[in-house]
């Protein structure tokens, strides 16, 4: 079997690499054309992209099955996906239409599929934080063996639901991995400016729980450190915090002009492409050609092409349909 | 022929308790959290046993019966647990939350409105969340400001909640066995003055069903809809105006949400006259809205102002 050691602790497979590659390339993709198909005004509502963030949701979710929950934020794209939710029926749901995993419902800002274990993104910042102790005392109460992720930004770090849910996890013990994506920005506010902490995963010292800060632009940074936290929280050790230091290529939504930024700070991070550095690292360790590559490239962009024009060819949901699913029985 | 189930006196907490003993007998996905719910958690002399029970002891003795990891002392984290509570729910379990007072809500509104009552809908049907949220509402102990609210026109106002407030120890073991069954995020409303009234309740574990109204004393001359607390205060005024020739009808509505509108029409049909008496405050209350629903549905039947 082909391995690629990561810094010593965990040794990923070439299938499973090339799986870690294709995913991240969805999210990509999905994103890239979200934003372009949102500009030509085809996608309703608020969408914020995941672009330059996939090692993330990947480098974690690759080590999860649907026996596992995660929370996830409004910038929910790549969490779905990587968590294996069906991508032609998100690309219905973004256009509001009856084919959408969430029956056009949603939208963007609350795609879930609970059947995946993905209990939605979320359009309170921090807002899934104590969801996700629910999950896991679900999963710990009923032995299942399964945990719960919580994705949240750097914003949401300063919520009072990220206090509390910190608590609440240590003193429960619950099978948690907390995961703050510090994109270094919460909306147009930086970080240095927001938050009190120089690293967020220092906060974990206060509920004096694991605390790691990785590279959230190499997954197999967040790879090692996730299977660390997820062993942890299977073993009944309880909760971690993880904060993946990242970046997204665009603004906080689409139509952010994003005067906060520059771009050279934007080159800078694109130069560090996760999707481009997985890519060479498998590629430097003999694993695949570049004909690989590009297999799973077309096959990628197929896939969106085809979710696209499903779900532009299927119907919105009738009027009626406002009004329903809003209790099981009433 | 007609089988008289067996009834006990028993008071309010009592009842509550009681049906709180039965779901979690009859359901091993049923859990109980909530601030000292059980309290003195990790004290050793307590660990199969409670120092409170619950601030007014409505989950006293649970926690010798089913140990603390189904009654789960929480820490003072309203958002924390009421949000754990409708995570657990949206996963497979099926918890009871208690909000120690309502007043409260302001630190974990997100958890319920935001959050648990509107998955299903923005999951596309795709989701349930099986919450009951227990709270103390209601003035009468001079607890002041912060605690002695009602507030469940708020919560009545909000789709994907359900709104359950019960006035006797029969409704209330009733309509709490039905709440926890029910498969949406349901809000329970119990009077803290109310704890200690006692009446009749059935042995059993049936349930009342929600969204079915109780006319609590028949009349013929004017309906008086009543909620928790004033349905007492009512009967207790039209045994006074009885002595008077006026022949009081007293709906409880026992739901907010869904209401029984069909039952408060069928009794102003027959009495013509409509006064709505609640301790919540009056604007956007639940009496401007039974009585816009009656001024709308039910106009002409009504010969005096609500």
């Amino acid at each position: 079997m082909s391995v690629v050691e990561t810094s010593g602790a965990v040794a990923i497979d070439r299938a499973a690499l090339l799986d870690m590659y294709e995913r991240m390339t969805q999210i990509r993709v999905f994103e890239d054309l979200a934003g372009k198909n949102f500009a030509a005004g085809l996608v309703p509502g608020f969408v914020h992209l995941y672009a330059g963030e996939e090692a993330v949701a990947v480098g974690v979710c690759s080590q999860l099955t649907d026996n596992d929950f995660i929370t996830s934020t409004h910038r929910g794209h790549g969490h779905c996906i990587a968590k294996g939710v069906d991508i032609a029926g998100m690309v219905a749901e973004l256009m509001g239409k009856s084919t959408g995993i969430c029956k056009g419902k949603g939208g963007s800002m609350h795609i879930a599929d609970v059947e995946k274990g993905m209990l939605g993104a979320n359009g309170i910042v921090g807002g899934g934080i104590p969801l996700a102790c629910g999950a896991a005392l679900t999963a710990k109460t009923l032995g299942t063996g399964g945990v719960a992720v919580c994705f949240f930004g750097d914003g949401a770090a300063n919520q009072g639901t990220f206090h509390e849910g910190l608590n609440l996890a240590a003193i429960w013990n619950l099978p948690v991995v907390f995961v703050c994506e510090n994109n270094g920005y919460a909306e147009s506010t930086p970080v240095r400016y927001h938050c009190s902490a120089s690293d967020i995963a220092n906060r974990a010292s206060a509920y004096e729980i694991p605390g790691v800060v990785v590279d959230g632009l190499d997954v197999f940074a967040v790879y090692e450190a996730a299977s660390e936290a997820i062993a942890r929280a299977r073993r009944g050790d309880g909760p971690s915090l993880l904060e993946a230091k990242t970046y997204r290529f665009y603004g906080h939504f689409q139509g952010d002009q994003v005067t906060y930024r520059t771009s050279d700070e934007l080159e800078t991070f694109k130069k560090r492409d996760p999707i481009i550095a997985l890519r060479a690292a498998i590629v430097a360790r003999g694993l695949a050609t570049d004909a690989d590559f590009n297999a799973i490239d077309t096959r990628v962009h197929q896939l969106l092409d085809d979710a696209w024009i499903a779900a532009k060819a299927a119907a919105f949901p009738a009027p009626e349909e406002a009004l329903t699913d809003v209790y099981v029985t009433y | 022929m007609v089988v008289e189930t067996a009834t006990r006196t028993m008071t309010y907490q009592q009842a509550i308790t009681e049906a709180l003993r039965i779901a979690m007998h009859e359901d091993p996905t049923v859990l109980l959290l909530g601030e000292d719910i059980a309290g003195g958690a990790m004290v050793d002399h307590l660990i199969n046993d409670d120092a409170w029970g619950g601030p007014l002891g409505v989950t006293k003795g649970l926690v010798q019966e089913f140990g603390r990891n189904r009654i789960l002392d929480t820490p003072i984290t309203e958002a924390g647990f009421i949000g754990a509570a409708v995570g657990a729910a949206t996963t497979g379990l099926r918890p009871v939350a208690e909000l120690m007072f309502v007043d409260f809500f302001g630190c974990c509104m997100d958890q319920i409105h935001d959050q648990g009552a509107k998955f299903r809908y923005m999951f596309g049907g795709k989701a349930k969340c099986p919450v009951t949220i227990r709270t103390q509402i209601g003035a009468g102990m001079s607890a002041a400001g912060q605690h002695s609210g009602c507030h469940y026109s708020v919560f009545t106002h909000m789709p994907g909640i359900k709104c359950v407030i019960p006035s006797t120890p029969a409704d209330a073991k009733g309509l709490l066995l039905s709440a926890i069954r029910d498969d949406d995020l349901v809000m329970f409303f119990e009077n803290k003055v109310l704890y200690g009234t006692k009446g009749e309740v059935p042995e059993g574990n049936e349930g009342i069903p929600l969204g079915v109204a109780d006319i609590k004393r028949e009349g013929a001359d004017v309906t008086v809809v009543a909620i928790s607390r004033m349905v007492n205060q009512a009967l207790a005024a039209a045994q006074t105006l009885a002595d008077e020739g006026i022949d009081v009808e007293i709906v409880d509505p026992r739901t907010l949400s869904p209401l029984d509108d069909k039952t408060i029409l069928t009794s102003v049909a027959k009495t013509h006259r409509l006064v709505i008496v609640d301790e919540d405050n009056p604007r956007c209350s639940m009496a401007t809205d039974i009585a816009a629903m009656v001024a709308d549905r039910g106009f002409d039947t009504l010969d005096a102002p609500i």
